[in-house]
């Protein structure tokens, strides 16, 4: 009998969330430095003055060391939907392929070609080529981040797919459909722009750390204000984006914003509190500890002020017909699949949009069957299989709000940084930029929670409502996993090591000295970015 | 010809295109990763040989991605299945190939010998590793694989690893696989370097060469007595689904059946053969560029032979012959690779112009003085 072992589950979705926020810790700086790295080489063009292209020489050293590892981990990604997600890959990548391989053929080409003459072709193309080098380069790792998130998004809402009984997966129908599904569009320039965030934290962090050493100082100074200005304004887009992101999954996911927001029962407009924090425990499908802000929740998801929200356990209850039907809709398909009879086609036809809820009450059906629940034994399968609709409170309820209370202290960070620094006054106030320097790592830590509560609260499901995370993995042994999870724990340890130590040398290195003395403007003495 | 056929077998074509193109461009990489430590000795020689590929090896390595990821969007079902069935191997291959973006980017960024020693193993094991998996791969999928579906379309493995990796043919092709890897790095170093790196390349170009005609003629012997598999029924504009459909049976010396149907399929093992010979007799002869392009020859002859050999099979299985994955039962829907097809014709041309321009502007010989001096390069 071929059982799915859950134990090989759980470490088949741990090895991929080890491996894709590892990767993530990486794409976004790739995702904004190359934004930067073109506007300071525009500066450089169009002014001809040195500083600029040291700035870009500079910050493209650090880039490169970040990109190698974006680019060995992003490997990693490319295979690891058909070495662990066999069936899921089976099941869906009709549809999940084309995004990725367009990924390849449209950016990724263009991005890791040109990187190559960014870095080594300073002395053998035109500055005008190599401007336009370094755009490519930028508008290909953005285009790259476009089309994951294309594919990302057809896992969250598979618009542009139908189940086809003839291939037991889901086909491809509507190129359109996966494009413009509004949960890509928001989520790309959600995703892209918090890479612009966490770019310009990068870049303000360590000219502030020049600033307090008093060393570089017109470098670092010219630095700090680019930065500040472009995280403000990627601060601002990451929020709005994240607001219509909400929205989406309101639509789309009651399950994930019921979970964000702690709500396990119905909302009451327009009273219901904004919880703030809260000890949600699920087992026990409630919370303790609640602090809120009355008369916030209802407009903030629904943008309006008498629309209530579906709780929790209300979704649950609406879900047993579902799973009753879904059961109906898997043992109509398995009997066409032995007959070909159209009667059965028939019955499947009828229950197919359930189908989803069907296999996800494998798990709690006699040898992982769903054909073979007796009808005595229905509703305790139905009872036991209801919770599982549910993806941990806990984890996304404080993941979702660890990115937001983040967000907000980088909007306030870049609001006084731009202001600091367009009036001259960032040199006198130390505390300030040591508060720069040590908020380094924090947007790759808000974009890591924003994955967490983006794809931890899809689950029970890899394709939601199609297939659930349950049955989308490869059937290996414990052994295989093992091997594969220790030998990417060691792997990966060695190189944020390694990474770490390079970017602190290469960090306090500093830009090139000689050129110092081409640009002796003292850094008081800057009035706006770009003379 | 039903329109769908049609789209499977331009997908199967485009298919081997990336596994030429991930040979070729990869491999030439790879075989110089492989070379690091004998065609250079000291380390300014070293960094030479590895900014000879430097510009390239990034955009090269998309090759490889664009491989996986044209799999995973034309035949999913043979995606989902085969890095699965590999699943160790597929490991191992994976960890040797993220080890070489970071070894590039890292290596000569810190002074210390040993740090750059050690990133120096890294490189022969990461060029020498993932083209002995690659060309394995294909000794294993000859032989077939132990594999069944159930009905919802799960498969289930029925070998163990080992059957995979500790395989006389697989290592015979695996190995193939590498003089190849060895042969296109020693003529891309021998293009772009000077003495002492160019002859030392010339060496190893040669003798690989030699080798690979060797192996991929031994390889031909052995594939005569091997039990290969015979497509009895299966409509190729059947839906792809391998769990039904298909009717498979194994028979000894049946991958070279194609041949004898089609007698000038045999250009193709010829093509492969007259390259390779040709290609080191140009190395000897100090006319690299030319026999770079031989190289394109010999990795076209040799995915062509394999190609031949099995049509329609991607990756039969022994333990149930009837769910054997093919062009026919593993591919995308007719809407999805209908789409591909379209972003194809646009890009592949796209990329094939931007690449050649950039070996363009970074051509000419790298000489070990001006790497010495320049920090930013690797």
């Amino acid at each position: 009998m071929d059982l799915i072992n859950p134990a090989v589950v759980d470490l088949s979705r741990f090895q991929f969330a080890l491996t894709a926020l590892y990767h993530f810790m990486f794409v976004p700086l790739t995702l904004g430095l190359t934004f930067m790295l073109a506007a300071m080489e525009t500066v450089y063009v169009v002014t001809g003055r040195q500083v600029y292209k040291d700035m870009a020489l500079f910050w493209g050293k650090l880039f490169g060391i970040n990109f190698a590892l974006g680019v060995a981990t992003g490997l990693t990604m490319e295979f690891e939907f058909g070495t662990n997600w066999s069936m899921y890959s089976r099941f869906f990548g009709d549809m999940f392929g084309t995004p990725l391989a367009i990924e390849g053929l449209m950016a990724f080409f263009m991005e890791s070609t040109f990187v190559g003459l960014m870095f080594f072709g300073w002395d053998r193309l035109s500055k005008p080529a190599h401007l336009a080098i370094t755009y490519l380069v930028a508008l290909g790792s953005n285009l790259s981040a476009l089309w994951i998130l294309v594919a990302n998004a057809s896992m969250n809402v598979p618009h542009g797919a139908h189940f086809d009984p003839e291939t037991l997966r889901m086909t491809f129908d509507s190129f359109v459909g996966v494009v413009f599904n509004p949960d890509a569009q928001a989520k790309f320039v959600h995703t892209s722009v918090a890479g612009y965030v966490a770019a310009s934290m990068f870049v303000m962090g360590i000219s502030a750390f020049y600033l307090l050493r008093r060393e570089h100082r017109a470098f670092a100074a010219r630095s700090f204000r680019m930065a500040a200005l472009f995280g403000i304004f990627s601060t601002v887009a990451v929020i709005t984006l994240g607001d219509v992101l909400g929205r989406l999954d309101y639509e789309h996911q009651p399950t994930k914003i019921a979970a964000i927001e702690g709500l396990w029962h119905t909302s009451k407009p327009p009273y219901e509190p904004w919880i703030v924090a809260a000890l949600p425990n699920d087992a026990k499908q409630e919370s303790s500890f609640e602090i809120g802000v009355p008369f916030v929740l209802t407009p903030l998801i629904t943008h309006s002020f008498d629309t209530p929200i579906t709780g929790m356990i209300e979704l649950e209850d609406a879900a047993a017909p579902r799973i009753a039907s879904g059961i109906t809709a898997i043992s109509a398909l398995r009997r066409y699949e032995e007959s070909h009879l159209g009667a059965d086609l028939e019955v499947f036809h009828a229950h197919q949009n359930d189908m989803g809820y069907g296999l996800l009450a494998t798990r709690h059906a006699p040898n992982q069957d769903v054909t073979a629940i007796a009808p005595e034994q229905l509703q305790s399968v139905i009872e036991q299989t209801k919770p599982d609709i549910l993806p941990n409170v806990f984890v996304t309820f404080w993941s979702f709000r660890i990115m937001v209370f983040l967000g907000v202290f980088f909007f306030v960070l870049f609001a006084m940084a731009s202001y600091l620094s367009l009036k001259n006054q960032l040199e006198r106030n130390r505390l300030f930029l040591k508060l720069c320097m040590w908020s380094i790592p924090l947007p790759v830590l808000a974009t890591e929670f924003g994955w967490i509560t983006a794809e931890g609260g899809r689950q029970p499901w890899t394709v939601f409502e199609r297939l659930p995370t349950f049955m989308s993995a490869s059937t290996h042994s414990m052994s295989y996993m093992l091997f594969s999870l220790a030998g990417f724990t060691m792997l990966y340890s060695i190189f944020i090591a390694v990474e770490l130590y390079l970017m602190f040398k290469f960090a306090r290195l500093g830009p090139e000295a000689h050129h110092q003395h081409d640009d002796g403007a003292d850094p008081a003495h800057l009035s706006v970015v770009a003379h | 010809m039903d329109v769908y056929v049609i789209l499977k077998l331009v997908w199967a074509g485009l298919l081997c295109v990336l596994l030429i193109g991930l040979g070729l461009m990869v491999g030439m990489d790879m075989g110089v990763g492989t070379l690091l430590r004998f065609v250079g000795r000291t380390d300014g020689e070293r960094r030479t040989a590895l900014n000879i590929i430097g510009p390239h090896w990034d955009g090269n390595q998309v090759w490889f991605i664009l491989g996986g990821g044209a799999i995973f969007a034309a035949f999913p079902t043979l995606y989902a299945t085969s890095f699965s069935v590999f699943y160790v191997v597929m490991i191992v291959l994976l960890f040797s190939m993220i080890l070489r973006p970071v070894a590039f980017e890292y290596r000569s960024k810190v002074e210390a010998r040993l740090w750059r020693a050690s990133w120096d193993w890294v490189f022969l094991l990461s060029g020498f590793l993932p083209m002995f998996v690659y060309g394995a791969a294909f000794g294993n999928i000859l032989q077939g694989v132990g594999y069944h579906f159930n009905w919802t379309g799960q498969y289930f493995q029925d070998n163990s690893f080992l059957t995979y990796l500790l395989n006389p043919f697989a290592i015979l092709c695996g190995l193939m696989a590498v003089s190849l890897s060895v042969m296109q790095g020693g003529v891309m170093l021998m293009i772009r370097s000077e003495n002492p790196i160019h002859d030392r390349a010339q060496y190893f170009a040669a003798r690989a060469g030699l080798m690979a005609v060797v192996l991929f003629l031994a390889g031909g012997v052995w594939v005569r007595g091997m039990s290969g598999f015979v497509l009895e029924q299966g409509d190729p504009a059947m839906p792809a689904n391998p769990m039904h459909g298909q009717h498979v049976s194994m028979q000894a010396g049946a991958w070279l059946h194609n041949y004898a149907a089609h007698p000038v399929l045999w250009l193709l093992p010829l093509l492969g053969v007259v390259c390779m010979l040709a290609e080191v007799a140009l190395v000897l002869a100090n006319r690299p560029r030319m026999a770079w392009w031989m190289g394109l020859g010999a990795w076209v002859g040799t995915i062509g032979t394999v190609a031949a050999s099995m049509f329609p099979f991607f990756m039969p299985s022994t333990t149930s012959p009837d769910q054997s994955l093919t062009i026919w039962n593993s591919s995308a829907s007719q809407y999805g690779l209908t789409c591909m097809l379209a972003v194809s014709l646009v890009f592949v041309p796209l990329i094939l112009c931007y690449t050649s321009w950039c070996y363009y502007v970074m051509r000419g010989k790298v000489h070990t003085a001006d790497i010495v001096k320049d920090t930013h390069s690797y």
